[in-house]
């Protein structure tokens, strides 16, 4: 914390460092965001956690989340605010962390600030000819449902704003794809995009050009719901983001509540937290293998792990009541206690998954058709990884150590012994086959940290007395957590009340896909779908 | 009236609960009275199209993946002739709305159903595609599938369990079965979509001709 706050005297000078928040926090001028971000990135600052857009109704501004791949548990927040609501603008960051490219647009679509100097100011979510800006505190426009089959959005040209000489605006637009370029379309009802996500794909021949990501088709708009709901209303809202990890979204909401409300939650809640998460994690894992081999054409893999999939589902239906989201963490511990034969169900289901897993490796990972498909195709460097943000088995598959169960331990985490799962720790690239086979082999430390806490579960209570309206005290609160595709984050803004300010989810799938168009640049267009399906994302996740 | 007692396999008649629509629409199809030779071929060829439904794979989030395990080893619903899912709407009999529908979404899924060859059918799987569900309130949701395409059978749930699923496909294929082939509804002679299309394409036309007359 200390070299921290010497750091961000040397980069930002004269700028004082908020006290009393949760990590070391500087506010700036919106022009010299550039400046200290740059010098930031030189001190080895390169991972944009998360980049998040706030309505402070006299003003609108953006808090950046920032950390290292070096100095990994480091974390440092930036902020800047500009006064005008009519034309707000503020200078883009996405040529120092890649990941700003998509936020940045996130930011746009959601409050209205353009980015000086970013290449694509396109609407991200809603659609191009969506009237206001939803988030904002006075947004009320009311856009009706469309119900012919006609498209209504242009995703052609690109616009983007930049300075002259004297610092008035200029705008500029730029076509996405030339005239000649053979473009296809991929989605948003595909079954290989996981989801309603719409890919176009420039080709040349059978060879990736550049793919180009079109989201929002599932953006529900869950963040700003949120402001209107209080906190134990949130809660089934974490679930249904990314749906594959559910349990954990929800523990990890739950976690930043608790941090913030000074409530201490009892040790036998913590460990089946920690167990519910890391048996969400192998079911997603199983889903993912099972996906990622049906979209290679193995249907039998996927109903081999859609089998094993259900046992994880009736320990979570016995014990929580719910099958695909368990709805079992609450604040301030478990709806309720598990059942007496929990323990007896989980060691069977161990001993059960550990043999399977060496099934799956005969059945699939020895077979030449699948591993010629997956070898040698769509390279992630770790720098590229670390740029992008892409977190979780994808870089860990390249050799980036970012497991925030190791780097910044939560809840029970601190209290098992477990390996994180790396590879290509020399080589710092990795293909689509490290990240096929580093999922098993996840789910193998996974069903070892089960074990290490199903044995020493305590027998303290599951819950504590929570007031029956929760309010947090003013102030900003971030928690991250490690899900099942990386580092998810949640951020809370409170003003006091009992509903929050500003919440907002960092999404691991939306780094993810973004990936997508480095990785299969060069590739064939056949591999695309390998690729996709080795990142495991998840699009409600990515749209929100 | 009572709807007659029909042979759905694994489903007892009495195990379906009173469904007055579906004895509305019974009403309906023997008002004018059923010709022996064609309520005879009725039965045969509702007999075979009601086992052999094939569902569209169309998912949007987190019903898909309950959708996925209906399909998968527990749950298998090719039991009942619904196992092969088409990734085409043109080669698919019913689509099972499975997830929120968004605005953005909202003309795909249109245009989804508008491929689909007749006779088609919808599921509406899961709280999101019946009423909006838990984002009703949400400023970019669509407030159920039925204001864009007719839902036929709804099953509830966030997200419906499989065995729920099942329910509602035996349901889908009670009405399949109920249904008179020969007297299917009848498409409108030009849909609004058409409509739209068509005032479009005139359009085009007229400012091409302006353009030449320029010219």
């Amino acid at each position: 914390m200390e070299d921290i706050k010497k750091l961000l005297a040397k980069v930002a000078p004269g700028k004082e460092v908020a006290e009393g928040t949760q990590y070391p926090t500087i506010e700036l001028e919106p022009n010299e965001v550039r400046a200290v971000a740059k010098k930031l990135k030189e001190a080895g600052f390169d991972y944009l956690i998360n980049l998040t857009g706030v309505d402070y109704t006299d003003a609108l501004g953006t808090v950046y989340h920032i950390s290292s791949s070096t100095n990994k548990t480091a974390v440092v927040v930036l902020k800047t605010k500009t006064a005008d609501r009519e034309e707000p603008v503020l200078y883009t960051v996405s040529d120092i962390w890649k990941s700003a490219d998509l936020y940045e647009r996130e930011v746009y679509d959601f409050f209205g600030i353009r980015f000086i100097d970013h290449p694509d100011m396109r609407r991200i979510f809603l659609r191009g000819d969506w009237k206001g800006f939803p988030f904002r505190k006075d947004y009320n426009e009311v856009n009706d449902t469309p119900t012919t089959n006609v498209n209504i959005d242009s995703l052609e040209t690109l616009p983007s704003i930049t300075l002259d000489k004297e610092g008035k605006i200029i705008e500029k637009s730029k076509q996405l794809f030339g005239n000649n370029e053979y473009v296809v379309n991929f989605g948003p009802q595909h079954p290989a995009t996981h989801g309603v996500l719409h890919l176009r794909v420039s080709l040349d021949g059978e060879i990736v050009k550049k793919v180009d990501p079109n989201f929002g088709y599932i953006h529900r708009g869950i963040e700003k719901m949120c402001e209107s709901l209080t906190y134990p209303q949130i809660l089934p809202y974490t679930e249904r983001l990314d749906y594959l990890s559910g349990s954990i979204n929800r523990h990890a909401f739950c976690m930043c509540v608790e941090k913030a409300a000074g409530i201490e939650v009892p040790q036998r809640a913590q460990y089946i937290r920690c167990i519910f998460d890391e048996l969400t994690r192998v079911a997603s894992h199983l889903l993912g293998w099972g996906c990622m081999a049906m979209d290679m054409g193995a249907i039998t893999a996927f109903i081999y792990g859609m089998r094993d999939r259900e046992k994880i589902m009736d320990i979570f239906e016995e014990n929580a009541g719910g099958r695909l989201m368990p709805a079992y963490s609450i604040i301030g511990g478990l709806t309720k206690d598990v059942v007496p034969n929990f323990q007896q169900t989980v060691s069977d289901f161990v001993a059960y998954m550990r043999e399977s897993i060496k099934e799956y490796h005969t059945l699939f990972t020895g077979n030449p058709i699948a591993t010629g498909r997956m070898h040698n195709v769509g390279w992630l460097t770790k720098e590229t990884a670390v740029a992008l943000g892409t977190t979780g088995p994808t870089g860990r598959a390249s050799g980036w150590s970012n497991d925030v169960r190791k780097l910044a331990p939560y809840a029970a985490y601190d209290k098992v012994k477990f390996n994180e799962v790396l590879r290509n720790t020399d080589t710092c690239k990795g293909d689509s086959f490290d990240r096929y086979i580093i999922r098993l082999d996840e789910v193998l430390e996974s069903l070892n940290i089960i074990e290490q806490l199903n044995d020493n579960l305590p027998t303290d209570g599951v819950n504590v007395k929570v007031p029956a309206i929760v309010k947090l005290p003013e102030g900003e609160y971030y928690q991250r957590a490690e899900s099942a595709r990386g580092d998810f984050g949640v951020y809370i803004k409170s003003d006091g009340n009992k509903n929050p300010y500003r919440v907002k989810f960092r999404s691991p799938c939306m780094t993810l896909i973004s990936a997508l168009d480095p990785l299969c640049k060069g590739e064939k267009i056949a591999d695309l779908i390998t690729i996709g399906a080795s990142l495991d994302y998840v699009i409600p996740c990515a749209d929100r | 009236m009572e709807v007659k007692n029909l042979r759905v396999k694994s489903m007892n008649h009495v195990t379906f609960n009173d469904n007055e629509y579906l004895e509305q629409y019974v009403e309906e199809l023997k008002k004018g009275g059923v010709n022996v030779a064609i309520g005879c071929l009725d039965d045969c060829i509702n007999w075979g199209r009601s086992h052999s439904v094939w569902p569209l794979t169309f998912a949007t989030a987190c019903c898909g993946i309950e959708f996925m395990c209906v399909g998968a080893a527990r749950t298998d619903f090719a039991r009942f002739g619904w196992e092969v899912t088409r990734n085409s709407p043109r080669q698919s009999d019913v689509v099972f709305v499975a997830g929120t529908i968004v605005n953005k979404m909202a003309p795909v899924l249109k245009r989804l159903y508008d491929q689909m060859a007749e006779p088609k059918y919808v599921i509406a799987m899961g709280g999101c595609a019946i009423s909006g569900g838990p984002f009703k309130n949400s400023y970019n949701v669509v407030k159920g599938v039925n204001e864009i395409i007719p839902v036929d059978v709804y099953v509830p749930g966030c997200p419906p369990r499989p065995n729920a699923v099942l329910y509602g496909m035996l349901q889908m294929e009670r009405k399949i079965k109920l249904e008179g082939f020969f007297k299917l509804p009848k498409k409108p002679a030009i849909t609004p979509e058409e409509k739209v299309w068509a005032e479009r394409l005139a359009k085009e036309e007229e400012a091409r001709k302006a353009a030449k007359g320029i010219k």
